[in-house]
């Protein structure tokens, strides 16, 4: 591995807008990207701003676009880029920014607020608990798994190039919504409002939230798709529309 | 002046599982609650929990109970532990558990529907409820998307630089939010500390930024007491290469699932060296240890799931005799399974996946195949706020702590699993007697001159600024100091080195200097930071100083043995007037028949 390599990383100016600034630094193998971020700050730029938490993978906290790709600072090593030229660090560009690399995704948790919460079913044992097959439970576990990174928010176009905030949750917050829907335990129904608040269709499969997920959550696949097929067969699907007219 | 002032019933510092725990159990307890955190909601310490949370359920083993539980942990802890909580935990951690489940939570199941538990180092019984290895992720998750939907005020990435007082009793705090600079006030009748560990004072740890031991020494400023300080958590497995992850944690829950620990040699060295109280209960063979992790109820525990620091001076001890791995670890294998079972790398990639991933990804190492190099790494503090074990009040009125930054339920040693469990069910206490202490309290009032003053002291680095010293460096210095001089083993002339260095740090604490804007200043947070780490770092040499004997956590190459007459107390700091440290010992109150019994009934 070469000694020495350069970074420009974005920095924001105290009045809007921002420049990449170029750091030299030295590099060591086993190094990932948010190790040369902490060099930086503690020996050329104090006041860089950068998020981060466990260094990991486990938190989300430390997103980033590396040489434009929507990553993870703290997972990826820089024997995966190549140190011949700048490495380019710039915040998620879909969020706005506060200060370098940190932008402000407040954003996300207040339409999160927005679905329906768990409403269980009546527990199943005398004792107040309940009873549920590991295999009822696989798929709801890998929606769980999101560490709220919001890389898949950051490269979903409907938000990035669109700015959709108001009428569009992101796979992210789909994500969330599926993981209840499909819960063995939940009751409450969300479909009229992922097709009315949450914007479901403007979705249309393009999958680069999938392909940028560090948890490999298959976003559009799994989650996505059969809510849509949920809202379909809700309000498109003339045989279950006529049987909803008897019943009501 | 403070940009703003807030004012809440319940004020809790701290979003992890503790203070997140408190929150939902004051809000429903009809206060108004703020919420703060350093970081974005969801990103605290908690998420990054691996194994599992202890509570006898009994679902995979039904001879467990609370009475096991208890036993379990007061051995662990070397029955220096608050026994009361200790007790409230063992019977209260089950409810708490499945709690979690009627508001979302997923956790993985037995064949029969119900919640798996697995094996963990010194529980006697699979106990640890659990989610592959991700379970803080699922607790906090669980407990956050449960609290936003309860009208709690979040203030996100806002950091608290001290408590304020009226007449003694907790009136609020001041803090400033990291996206301005700005100072912020906050008036409460009732103050929860629930800001977890301190690991940041060592130079090798797992924990991450937010590990400054802020809680313990607000608490300490504020005039609570703090116990314990001595028993810090030396974690066996971290990672040791490649050096940018060292200390990262490896779950234990990998010993859990059969991984077994070599030297350089290939030799299962935890066999050589099994404590008499622990004899018993431990697997004579390998064989016998592999019939224990598979679930063989007549089988006994294989000696790496033995105490944390009887693990990690094991560890420390091949390594010092040159039997180590080549970057001054041992191997930690999973891989070895392969004999054993003809799906063991569909088995591990499904009971380990963040383990199988960091390595993947971190190390270039795939621990289906090949064995880890590991080494131990400072994880978690027994010590802290002392607390009434039924209410979490500290010796302020109106201040409580909860988690880990509270002390009492682990004694001398914290057995894995505990704390999640210590989370909910001490945090969920201490919502619920903060709600209380709020409705028969009238508001305190907000001293407006020392809030002016604490503003005033927070921004003197820039008044240094590039004059001043780099505060990266003193922390460096700070923590390289804590784990060359207090850490493992210990010795008297090392910790009074360490605390004369430590004068020194203050020193140079004090004239550290920030440039720039007030925006999102890494350097100038770290600069407030200083002041907490060495607050704690202080405490720790000091009660370790005090403590002439090993005991869990806590070895003394002068004092090898354990000293019965230190059994009996515990080690308390707490500022004076003049506001040095004092040490004192205060005798832990002797515990009622009914528990003696148990302990006894479960010696066997
Ligand atoms: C890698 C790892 C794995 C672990 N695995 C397990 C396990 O399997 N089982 C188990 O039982 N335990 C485990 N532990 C231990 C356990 O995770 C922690 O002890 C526990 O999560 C601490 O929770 P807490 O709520 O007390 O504090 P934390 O989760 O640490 O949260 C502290 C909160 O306080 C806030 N805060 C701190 N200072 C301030 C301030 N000055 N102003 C405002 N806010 C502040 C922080 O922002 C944060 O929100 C593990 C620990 C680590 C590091
Ligand atoms: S698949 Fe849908 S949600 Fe995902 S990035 Fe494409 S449009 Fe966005
Ligand atoms: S779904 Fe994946 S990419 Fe999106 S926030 Fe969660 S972890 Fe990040
Ligand atoms: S720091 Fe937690 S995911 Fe990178």
């Amino acid at each position: 591995m070469i000694p020495e390599a350069t970074f420009k990383i974005w920095r924001t100016h105290p009045g809007g807008g921002g420049t990449f600034q170029s750091f030299r630094t030295k590099v060591s193998e086993g190094m990932v990207v948010l190790d040369v971020v902490h060099r930086i700050q503690a020996e050329q730029a104090p006041d860089l701003a950068v998020r981060w938490n466990c260094k990991a993978g486990k938190c989300g906290s430390c997103s980033a676009e590396i040489n434009g790709n929507p990553r993870l600072m703290c997972m990826t090593r820089l024997s995966e880029l190549n140190l011949w030229e700048p490495v380019t660090v710039e915040p998620m560009r879909t969020f706005p920014p506060i200060k370098d690399l940190v932008t402000d995704v407040s954003w996300n948790f207040r339409v999160k607020k927005g679905i329906a919460k768990f409403a269980p079913r009546p527990a199943d044992a005398p004792d107040g608990t309940w009873r549920m097959a590991q295999r009822d439970i696989d798929r709801v576990q890998e929606f769980r798994k999101c560490i709220e990174c919001f890389l898949c928010q950051d490269v979903c176009h409907v938000l990035r190039d669109h700015a959709k905030h108001e009428e569009f949750i992101g796979p992210r917050v789909l994500t969330y919504a599926a993981a209840l829907e499909m819960h063995p335990l939940d009751t409450a129904d969300r479909i009229p409002a992922m097709k009315a608040q949450h914007g479901i269709g403007y979705c249309n499969i393009t999958k680069c939230c999938t392909k940028v997920c560090p948890e490999h959550i298959r976003i559009t696949d799994n989650a996505i798709i059969p809510l849509k097929e949920r809202v379909v067969s809700r309000y498109y699907d003339p045989v279950t529309r006529l049987l909803r007219v008897f019943k009501s | 002046m403070p940009h703003d002032t807030y004012t809440y019933d319940v004020l809790i510092i701290g979003a992890g599982g503790a203070g997140l725990r408190a929150a939902i159990e004051a809000a429903n307890g009809g206060a108004s609650v703020g919420l703060i955190c350093k970081s974005l909601l969801g990103k605290a310490h908690t998420v990054m929990a691996e194994g599992g949370m202890a509570a006898a359920m009994g679902h995979n083993d039904d001879r467990d109970n609370w009475r096991v539980h208890f036993a379990d942990t007061m051995r662990g802890g070397q029955y220096v532990n608050n026994w009361r909580m200790a007790e409230i935990h063992a019977k209260e951690a089950p409810d708490r558990v499945r709690e979690l489940e009627a508001w979302g939570a997923v956790l993985d199941r037995t064949t029969d529907g119900r919640i798996n538990q697995r094996n963990f180092g010194g529980h006697r019984y699979p106990r640890l409820a659990h989610v592959g290895d991700r379970t803080g992720l699922e607790l906090i998750r669980t407990l956050q998307d449960h609290t936003i939907y309860l009208g709690v005020t979040v203030h996100m990435e806002h950091t608290v630089v001290d408590l304020v007082l009226d007449d003694g009793r907790a009136a609020g705090a001041l803090a400033y939010d990291r996206e301005r600079g700005r100072f912020h006030a906050f008036a409460a009748k009732a103050v929860i500390l629930a800001t977890g560990g301190i690991g940041r004072a060592y130079k090798i740890t797992s924990n991450s930024w937010e590990g400054t031991g802020d809680g313990h020494a607000l608490a300490y400023r504020a005039g609570a007491e703090l116990i314990d300080m001595e028993f810090v958590q030396f974690h066996p497995t971290g990672m040791v290469w490649p050096p940018s992850v060292q200390g990262l944690l490896v779950t234990e829950g990998v010993r859990g699932e059969g991984g077994i620990l070599k030297n350089s040699e290939g030799r299962r060295f935890m066999f050589d060296d099994i404590p008499d109280n622990y004899k018993p209960q431990t697997a004579s063979d390998p064989e016998e240890g592999w019939r224990y992790v598979t679930g063989d109820k007549s089988a006994r525990r294989p000696p790496e799931l033995l105490t944390r620091d009887h693990v990690a001076r094991c560890i420390t001890h091949e390594v010092k005799a040159g039997r180590g791995s080549p970057h001054g670890g041992v191997f930690l294998d999973i891989a070895w399974i392969r004999e054993k079972m003809p799906n063991a790398e569909e088995h591990i990639k499904r009971k380990l996946p963040s383990m199988y991933h960091q390595f993947k990804q971190l190390a270039d190492l795939d621990i289906t195949r090949e064995p880890m190099e590991i080494g131990p790494t400072t994880h978690y503090i027994m010590g802290g706020v002392r607390v009434d074990g039924d209410t979490q009040m500290s010796a302020v009125p109106g201040l409580f702590a909860a988690g880990e930054c509270a002390s009492g339920i682990n004694g001398a040693n914290r057995l894995g699993g505990n704390s999640l469990s210590d989370l909910i069910v001490f945090g969920k206490r201490a919502g619920e007697f903060a709600a209380a202490w709020a409705r028969e309290h009238a508001a305190p009032r907000l001293n407006q001159a020392a809030l002016d003053r604490l503003e005033q002291a927070a921004l003197e680095p820039f008044e240094r600024g590039a004059e001043g010293e780099n505060p990266y460096m003193v922390q460096q210095d700070l923590q390289e100091t804590m784990q060359a001089l207090v850490g493992i083993v210990r010795t008297e002339s090392e910790m009074r080195e360490a605390l004369e260095r430590l004068d020194g740090y203050k020193a140079r604490a004090s004239r550290v200097g920030a440039t720039g804007h007030r925006e999102y200043h890494a350097g100038w947070h770290t600069a407030l930071d200083l002041r907490n780490l060495l607050t704690v770092s202080e405490a720790i040499a000091r009660s370790a100083l005090e403590r002439q004997e090993s005991r869990g956590g806590h070895f003394r190459e002068d004092f090898p043995e354990k000293r019965a007459e230190l059994g009996t107390v515990n080690v308390m700091v707490k500022q004076d007037t003049g506001g040095a440290m004092q040490v004192s010992r205060i005798p832990i109150p002797p515990m009622p028949d009914g528990l003696k019994q148990v302990i006894e009934e479960q010696k066997s």
